[in-house]
């Protein structure tokens, strides 16, 4: 089957209140722009479109729809829409390329999480009868796992900390980061509880931004990019709905999904951890062992824009591999409450023999 | 060419949403709402033996409909908490409480509820709580337990220092409605501001794409066909023709025209798009794709921000447009 590689990748400025619409066309014009000029592209040649979003998110109906005045879609093109994250709409997109139906295939997401109030918005991907009705909040749903966690000894308010100052460290180099800088573990901890046991670093800002991640085929990978983003592995799985029948403390759909990807593999991975211990419970169902970098973008928690920030991942974890730091990197998603549905994808510098 | 970006913000306003979503429930559903109703929680029994509080609508194991549904608690131990200092709208409860993972007695999986123990000092891991049942039902399932509350010491399920209700028998409840309410800033874009901005001058401002040159009223943002921001405005009078239109002979709620009226594609003179206007001053049946309409506002002391600026279109007289003129807008 062909070989699919990811061969460019833009994102928007992590913001906590943009002046963009809730439709993205503000965040994504200039994105397409800075990714069709980094590859020599332009809109025609692309023989897939498909995107990620959320009209709960957007306040509207057909937010997704209004988006597509940003990819000048006439005559009409080759398009498609998941309501999850962008990650989601890449897999589509690299189904579609895989099957034959398109060479070059665009994955786009995008999110305004600021124009409601997130962290209440995100209880409507609850389950509807017995628990969306009650409002739970996402910051309140993570409080519950992370809290399972701690006093099972898995992990610590510590541990977490650590997590957050490590990665706020890293994000110092991320032009895109909305959170970033030299801070201690201990002036963390220092800090109030927003829902006991999580503090606002165990937390991922609340962020309006938007990604985009181009695949192409075989050749024309090679012809796009001197060192494509093979992808060698790229699956997605999901538990169950109902939060008190999970062992919250473990993933099992993204050990699953690690598993059937190649995780092990990884000498870098940026990881979707939208909470800190969720992170800790990542590293452990992909089996990623101490040598492996994590998040050298500052990953979720310095930046999070909704239905864009798996997406974006996998367009660092790639970068990884086009600027030569990394062999194989991987690149990890996540939607749903307390890492429900989990993505993972693998790309590699080394498979694709040129023709 | 290119004109400046407006110099302050987009203009934005709230916007609230709100809808009432009515969900049937299915049997195993149906058989815990009702028993919900009548203070009683059930739980589902899995192939496996373990027992599924709130049920499962098919085993996890098997995909099978719960053989039985058994009752359990009604109180319980908390499994994991975590405390909320300012309750949001929906929310079990008003004042600061916890969310709580609760195992009721007899059940092997965990109910996630609001406890209501005052402050974050009286949660802890391991605690007994019992349900407070809602003085009246809410029609949403779920919420028929307002919240749970601690045990008080030496208190136990069997010995309730206040008598529970009896059990009530209901009718079997088979609809839930659940209320959805939303509140959002609503943001408009660039060239929508100035559209906005432009209108509550009495002025049509649209904007043209630099790539194709198409004039887009109201503005878009970015033009459909090139994908490129559409900076450049143009000031378009406020005449132009009807291309298409229908008679609304139906009536609905919140209908401000008494039916027949027109509804019309209205494409203003120097526009390549229409939008949807009223057509009023003639009868409904002289009105004809390519007559010639022009604006009529409303009294310039209640123009705001809005399309509602313009009351409707009205016919001008002039001789109409020729078919092969606004073909390409149809």
């Amino acid at each position: 089957m062909t070989d699919v590689a990811v061969i460019g990748f833009a994102q928007a400025r992590s913001e906590r209140h943009s002046p963009a619409t809730t439709n993205g066309v503000e965040m994504l014009v200039p994105i397409f722009g800075e990714v069709f000029a980094a590859t020599g592209l332009t809109k025609d040649d692309i023989g897939f479109w498909c995107s990620g979003s959320s009209d709960y998110l957007a306040g509207r109906a057909f937010s997704f729809v209004s988006a597509v005045d940003a990819i000048g879609a006439f005559p009409p093109v080759m398009e498609s829409h998941v309501e999850m994250d962008g990650a989601w709409a890449l897999y589509e997109a690299w189904l579609k390329i895989k099957t034959g139906e398109a060479e070059i295939a665009l994955a786009y997401g995008f999110g305004k999480s600021s124009a409601g109030h997130l962290r209440r918005v995100l209880a409507l991907q609850l389950d509807p009868y017995l628990v969306a009705p009650l409002w739970p909040d996402s910051v309140s749903i993570a409080a519950l796992q992370a809290r399972l966690g701690i006093e099972a000894g898995l992990w610590s308010e510590s541990d977490m900390a650590e997590v957050a100052a490590r990665s706020r460290v890293s994000a110092i180099t991320n032009p895109s980061a909305l959170v970033a800088g030299q801070t201690s573990v201990g002036h963390l901890l220092d800090q109030p509880y927003v829902a006991d046991p999580l503090r606002a670093h165990d937390c991922a800002p609340v962020t309006d931004g938007a990604a985009v991640v181009i695949l192409a085929a075989g050749e024309r990978a090679w012809e796009l990019c001197p060192r494509p983003a093979w992808i060698t592995g790229f699956e997605h799985r999901i538990d169950s709905a109902s939060l008190g029948a999970r062992d919250l403390t473990t993933a099992p759909s993204a050990a699953a999904a690690g598993a059937a990807a190649g995780a092990g593999r990884a000498q870098v991975a940026e990881l979707h951890a939208p909470f800190t211990h969720q992170e800790l419970i990542l590293r452990r169902a992909l089996g990623l062992g101490a040598d492996v970098r994590v998040s050298p973008s500052g990953g979720a928690l310095c930046g999070n824009p909704m239905f864009a920030a798996g997406l974006a991942r996998i367009g660092s974890a790639a970068t990884e591999i086009i600027t030569g730091r990394a062999g194989v990197a991987l690149g990890h998603a996540t939607s749903g409450p307390a890492l429900q549905q989990n993505l993972v994808c693998v790309l590699a510098a080394e498979i694709g023999e040129r023709q | 060419m290119s004109q400046p970006q407006p110099a302050s913000a987009p203009l934005h306003a709230p916007l609230e949403i709100s809808f009432d979503y009515t969900r049937s429930l299915g049997p195993t559903l149906s058989e815990f709402v009702t028993a919900l109703a009548g203070r009683r929680i059930l739980g589902a029994k899995a192939s496996d033996g373990r027992v599924h509080a709130p049920p499962f609508e098919y085993d996890p194991v098997t995909g099978a409909p719960p053989a039985e549904l058994v009752e359990v608690g009604p109180d319980g131990v908390v499994v994991s908490w975590t405390w909320t200092d300012r309750p949001m709208a929906g929310q079990p409860l008003g004042r600061p409480f916890g969310w709580a993972l609760i195992r009721l007695d007899g059940a092997d999986s965990a109910l996630l509820h609001a406890v209501d123990a005052g402050s974050a000092e009286h949660m802890r891991t391991g605690m007994r709580v019992r349900p407070r049942w809602a003085a009246e039902r809410s029609g949403s399932g779920i919420t028929d337990i307002a919240c749970f509350e601690p045990e008080r010491p030496g208190e136990t399920a069997a010995d309730p220092t206040e008598p529970a209700q009896p059990a009530q028998p209901t009718e079997p409840v088979t609809m839930i409605t659940t209320p959805v309410r939303l509140s959002y800033d609503h943001t408009v874009s660039p060239g929508e501001s100035s559209y906005l901005l432009a209108l509550a001058q009495g002025r049509l401002i649209g904007q043209r794409c630099p790539a194709c040159g198409k004039v887009y009223l109201p503005p878009r943002g970015a033009c459909p066909v090139d994908g490129v921001p559409t900076q450049d405005e143009v000031e378009l009078p406020d005449t132009g023709i009807v291309t298409t239109f229908c008679i609304v002979n139906v009536p609905f709620q919140g209908q401000r025209v008494p039916t027949p009226y027109v509804a019309a594609s209205v494409l203003i003179d120097g526009a390549d798009i229409a939008f949807q206007h009223l057509i009023l001053g003639c009868p409904p049946e002289d009105v004809r794709m390519g007559m010639r309409v022009r604006a009529a506002w409303r009294p310039r002391e209640e123009w705001a921000t809005g399309a509602h600026n313009i009351d409707h279109f009205e016919p001008t007289g002039e001789p109409d447009a020729p078919y092969d003129s606004f073909a390409r807008h149809l």
